[in-house]
């Protein structure tokens, strides 16, 4: 039912994305993807609502991204039988907020901006290997609490350097079922190795993670047996600007060069007229763009076969403090239309 | 005139801090910081007063000023009361600049809230 | 993987735009030139009435008032996006220091998020530039007893 190849796990019979949900803020409506949200927000302080602060309005948008994605499943939440989730505040607590709110069995995750690949990762692994029927896979990341977080106060001013990239305020969550049932399935997935190449500026996060997505596309098309060609896309988590040149020239160099490359963190927004510099990043950066835009194109057949790869900067800001470089890691997500979808 | 080498000399001083800025990778805060220290040391090689001299504000608001005014303070303290004017001089010149932004501060936090950057 | 860390720091050298430092200068120029013009405006002005410190304190007083004002509107913020080091450098930018966390971490309460966080930049700056200053006046005091 399952086969392991060197890392990547192949499942002979795929579990299934059944539904999704993508939720977002102001700027990511002003992006290229504004349509293809489930859900906008124009005031991301969620302050109509309630929230105090911005980690609880994190959490807000996560819980708001669950139920959209549930209720396109058409299921209730006690029906879920795990949910696995993180995001990038300390401990995760937005989404351990979030399910909270939601009550359903829950394992925390962590995989910095790469938690969306991870998740859905182990949430089809479990699918597959029939320890759950229903799954929910989800992450968030949003600017304001990741801002003061992991750079300076919101009204502080600072100016970025062209290399920075914009955390993301936004959310995706996906349904996966057992296989054998309507929806975009999970051909394979691959867990990536810890890759750091000594970069230590943390303003050039796309360049610290891309040897984890190119290591991790390497021993997966080893393992598999396929080649770039064929995919219709390689979608990259949020590499930006600079990481998606970097990771060009590395696979070029490797032999097995990447035409049909994409990268979430250029696609969520315009970076010509959005001011994000590189572009975009943070954990909700690759779950609104899988949620947005590849898996709709898988469902309507624009896309058949791809690879989702979210990559993540796996370190602290005691461990930048402290001189140490940042480590990448990536994890590979092989999506494929289903035929009777 | 004044107000002419009050900007210039005030603009040149800030292309410094983007030169580091731009060419090296300092943060804000040690460009702040390092600021401060070069004043207090262009201060006491007798250099910095010159240029208030000239400049005016364009000398004394960029942070090579605040520097330059614990300098100033902590020499006019030891002129007058010897040895512990080198704890009582630098702040008391400084306090208020320091007392004025903790009072602004708080007065801020209390009517202002953390807002989006869109 | 073809690859080694010191011709990977080459590689991510190659690939980082640089900073467009002509037109950063000019903004820092232009904002941080205004900024201190602006600072000498208000020092003639308390020249009126007040001798050349009490001046100078006053025109920083107000300054930092203004940047206060502008902080918690948000617009130092914005202007400090494109302005770089224009806005940073001037005192108006230790205000905003200041100024910025004491807003910002209101949410984690008035002694632990407030009165605490209000000094993370501030007080490096603070800490170092006295600290600097007492070893000039050691200094200028053993000076004075050679001298």
């Amino acid at each position: 039912m399952v086969t392991r190849k060197d890392d990547t796990i192949l499942f002979d019979r795929p579990p299934v994305i059944a539904a999704w949900a993508a939720a977002g803020g102001k700027k990511e409506g002003e992006g290229p993807l504004a349509k293809a949200f489930d859900l906008l927000v124009q005031d991301a302080s969620f302050a109509g609502e309630g929230c105090a602060n911005w980690e609880q309005a994190e959490s807000l948008l996560q819980q708001k991204a669950a139920a959209a994605c549930l209720r396109k499943g058409g299921v209730s939440r006690k029906e879920i039988d795990l949910v696995l989730a993180g995001d990038l505040q300390a401990q995760c607590t937005a989404s351990n907020y979030a399910l909270r709110a939601l009550g359903a069995p829950y394992a925390g995750v962590y995989g910095a901006c790469s938690t969306m690949a991870e998740t859905l990762a182990l949430a089809a692994c479990l699918a597959a290997g029939g320890m759950a029927r229903q799954l929910l896979a989800m992450t968030s990341s949003h600017f304001c609490a990741a801002e003061r977080q992991f750079r300076t106060p919101l009204v502080y001013g600072a100016k970025r350097t062209p290399t920075a990239q914009w955390t993301a305020t936004a959310a995706g969550a996906c349904l996966l079922r057992a296989p054998g049932q309507r929806g975009v399935r999970v051909r394979s997935v691959t867990f990536g190795r810890v890759q750091d190449y000594a970069v230590r500026d943390i303003n050039n996060m796309g360049a610290a993670m891309m040897p984890a997505a190119a290591s991790t596309l390497l021993r997966y098309f080893a393992a598999s047996g396929t080649e770039p060609a064929d995919f219709d896309a390689v979608f990259t988590g949020d590499l930006g600007a600079v990481g998606s040149a970097l990771l060009g020239e590395q696979m070029a160099r490797e032999g097995v060069p990447l035409p049909n490359h994409r990268d979430c963190g250029c696609l969520l927004y315009d970076a010509a007229c959005q001011d994000v510099q590189a572009g975009g990043s943070g954990a909700g950066c690759s779950a609104a763009v899988l949620c947005a835009q590849i898996l709709p194109a898988l469902q309507r057949g624009d896309l058949r076969r791809v690879l989702l790869v979210a990559t993540g900067a796996l370190m602290s800001q005691t461990t930048f403090l402290q001189g140490e470089s940042i480590p990448g890691i990536a994890h590979c997500v092989e999506l494929e239309r289903g035929e009777d979808a | 005139m004044n107000y002419l080498l009050a900007f210039a000399v005030g603009g040149a001083l800030c292309v410094a801090g983007q030169l580091l800025i731009d060419y090296t990778s300092l943060t804000p805060a040690r460009i702040l910081t390092g600021y401060v220290v070069a004043g207090v040391v262009l201060s006491a090689a007798g250099l910095y007063r010159p240029l208030a001299d000239l400049a005016g504000a364009g000398a004394t608001v960029p942070l090579l000023g605040f520097g330059h005014l614990l300098a100033q303070g902590v020499r006019q303290a030891v002129d007058t009361c010897g040895l512990p004017g080198i704890f009582t001089g630098g702040l008391t010149a400084a306090s208020g600049g320091i007392a004025a932004s903790l009072v602004f501060a708080l007065l801020g936090a209390l009517v202002g809230k953390s807002r989006d950057q869109n | 993987m073809k690859l080694q860390p010191n011709e990977y720091a080459r590689m991510v050298q190659r690939a980082s735009p640089p900073s467009a430092v002509g037109r950063d200068c000019l903004w820092a120029f232009f904002v941080g030139g205004g900024i201190c013009l602006l600072g000498e405006v208000l020092r003639q002005f308390f020249l009126r009435w007040y001798d050349a410190p009490m001046a100078g304190t006053l025109t920083s007083i107000a300054l930092i008032f203004l940047s206060a004002v502008c902080t918690v509107a948000g617009w130092y913020q914005k202007l400090a996006a494109k302005a770089g080091a224009g806005t940073l450098v001037p005192i108006t930018g230790f205000a905003n220091s200041v100024v910025s966390p004491a807003v910002e971490f209101k949410a984690e309460g008035w002694v632990p998020g407030t009165g605490a966080r209000i000094f993370a930049i501030a007080g490096p700056v603070i800490a170092y530039g006295t600290a600097a200053s007492a070893a000039w006046g050691v200094l200028y005091w053993l000076l004075g007893k050679v001298g």
